[in-house]
């Protein structure tokens, strides 16, 4: 299978700190990968570095054959680099549905497709995908928690990616909401959409990827099958101290 | 309602307002309305940027300003230039400067670009203030013609004028609203960060906002000097059009075209008024009460009050939060 994603030796600090250290990654079209570490092990920062929130002051990031270099975020995200970010950041004046016409509007349709009824349609069919279409006429303040994870997750799929980056996507669900979230990033999956991970809970991480990598202090110490690398001793160490 | 529908029915009640102060006689009425329609203008051109997009403007008056002086510098140039022409020089001149302004700025946030936005209009009135050509500090007389065919008095025309830019300002902030342009605009104003991940270009955005409401704000200033006749850099750089640029969109409602409409024939009228019974003295103490009852009583203007308690909708719809405020940071 073709490579979608290609990380050679990532750098990136804030001062004198080290977030990411010489991070290499390689991500196969329609791979589930799962991304693992402590708390400020640099997840979130990796993430931010590949989608252009943040800029990486070495290393380099190839998407579907492209040079990222330093591409602002929208254009990521029009080339098929689609993100949730860890703590939902819904647009809180628009409407459920508006939050979705944003993508669709500035990404589906700026690459040539979507006339203003179609646009709608697809607003509200993704609503429905994640149960949401009875809210779609109300404000993101009138979501729950979980809800509002969904909404996170439907706006990144309206951006029709090629790779989505779910950052935990969910935190704080209950058993059955993290089934759900699971079915539909597999519905994605199977639809062609690569998909990252980045997960505390365990269970949904290994019943999810086909692929784990561990971050740990900015530096990946693990890549492999999921099993294995629970295995792996540095792994155990990492998340169980000695 | 179809915009070009929209703008025709706008086109109608300009006309029935003209024809009305014709019939009633009353040459004050025709200097009274020019003031208002200029405030429509204004507080419409203040609202794309400060109510679409969150980035509050304090520098309104220097747009302003560089509007009227860019006709007092083409009437020194070329004496018989027609109003008209005027107002696309104004707004060519205050766009390429908002546009600057927008470069220049691009990543101050809140207070911070509130802050530069009040520089930009200091530094820009003390260049008008050493600038001999169009008058420097003592001023530009402006010798403007007595009547105009079939009108009569000139200060009908400009009057005429005025209320067909009003016309165009609101027209044109209501496609804005409706159009894909508003709805990043929007996102602009709600968070950055998860509009760029959406795929807005945020950073042009701000720049086409930026020239947008600067033109706009241009044009009303360039008949300004037909119209007062002799042009002072302390008058035209004043306090007053940079708080009711500000004040009229706040009391009206900032997220929709109707809200500084509203504010600005209330506020307008209200300071017309206040003007012949009282004394032109009090207007801004008119604004300050009014802002002041109105931050307290209904943050979101009179289109917050009328959805909040006829139309039972959601109040976060016309939101006037992000005033001052930044983004809450943490990108996760």
């Amino acid at each position: 299978m073709n490579e979608l994603l290609a990380i050679d030796n990532l750098g990136k600090r804030f001062g004198g700190f080290v977030a990411l250290d010489g991070i290499s990654l390689s991500v196969r079209q329609g791979e589930r990968v799962g991304l693992i570490g402590p708390n400020g092990s640099g997840k979130s920062t990796l993430v931010n570095c590949i989608c252009g929130t943040l800029r990486h002051e070495s290393g380099a990031v190839r998407f579907d054959g492209r040079r990222l270099g330093g591409a602002p975020a929208h254009r990521r995200t029009r080339l098929g680099l689609a993100r949730t970010f860890q703590l939902p950041r819904p647009f809180a004046s628009l409407t459920l549905l508006d939050n979705l016409r944003i993508p669709l509007l500035y990404t589906v349709a700026a690459r040539g497709r979507g006339s203003a009824p179609e646009v709608e349609a697809r607003g509200l069919a993704l609503l429905r995908e994640v149960g949401l279409e009875a809210k779609a006429r109300l404000l993101p303040r009138d979501l729950t928690q979980v809800e509002m994870r969904k909404l996170e997750l439907a706006r990144a799929m309206a951006a029709e990616p090629k790779l989505l980056i779910a950052d935990e996507s969910m935190a704080g669900l209950t058993h059955s909401e993290v089934e759900d979230i699971l079915a539909l990033l597999n519905r994605l999956n199977a639809a062609g959409v690569t998909i990252i991970l980045i997960e505390h809970i365990m269970r949904a991480v290994m019943s999810f990827s086909q692929r784990l990598v561990v971050l740990v202090s900015g530096r990946k110490i693990a890549d492999g099958a999921p099993d294995e690398v629970m295995r792996d001793p540095q792994v155990e160490k990492a998340y169980l101290g000695q | 309602m179809r915009s070009d529908v929209f703008f025709l029915v706008c086109l109608g009640i300009g006309a029935a307002v003209f024809a009305a102060a014709l019939a009633l006689g009353n040459d004050y009425l025709f200097f009274a309305g020019y003031v208002v329609a200029q405030y429509v203008v204004l507080a419409t051109a203040w609202n794309i940027l400060g109510g679409y997009c969150g980035y509050v403007n304090f520098g309104s008056a220097a747009f302003f300003a560089l509007g009227a002086y860019a006709t007092v510098a083409l009437h020194e140039f070329y004496e018989p230039l027609p109003v008209p022409a005027l107002i696309v020089g104004g707004g060519v001149v205050s766009g390429v400067v908002g546009l600057g302004m927008g470069y220049l700025t691009l990543r101050l946030r809140g207070a911070f670009f509130a802050i530069a936005t009040l520089a930009l209009a200091v530094v820009l009135q003390t260049l008008v203030v050493n600038w001999d050509y169009v008058g420097g500090s003592r001023g530009a007389y402006i010798m403007r013609p007595e009547t105009i065919a079939p009108l009569g008095n000139y200060v009908r025309y400009l009057f005429l004028v005025m209320l067909f830019l009003a016309v165009v300002a609101v027209t044109a902030a209501r496609v804005i609203e409706r159009s894909r342009l508003g709805y990043g605009f929007a996102t602009i104003r709600d968070d950055e960060l998860a509009a760029e991940a959406s795929g807005v270009p945020t950073l042009r955005l701000k720049l086409v906002a930026t020239a947008i409401s600067g033109a706009l704000m241009g044009m009303a200033g360039a008949p300004f000097p037909y119209y007062i006749g002799f042009l002072q850099p302390s008058s035209t750089f004043g306090l007053d059009y940079a708080v009711n640029a500000i004040a009229m969109p706040l009391i009206g409602g900032t997220t929709t075209w109707v809200g500084p409409l509203i504010g600005a024939l209330l506020l307008g009228s209200l300071q017309q008024i206040a003007t012949v019974t009282i004394s032109s003295a009090v207007n801004l103490l008119i604004v300050g009460f009014l802002l002041v009852g109105f931050v307290i009583v209904a943050p979101n203007g009179i289109v917050g009050l009328q959805r909040q308690y006829i139309q039972h909708k959601p109040v976060g719809l016309v939101g006037r939060r992000r005033l001052g405020a930044d983004a809450p940071g943490s990108a996760s």
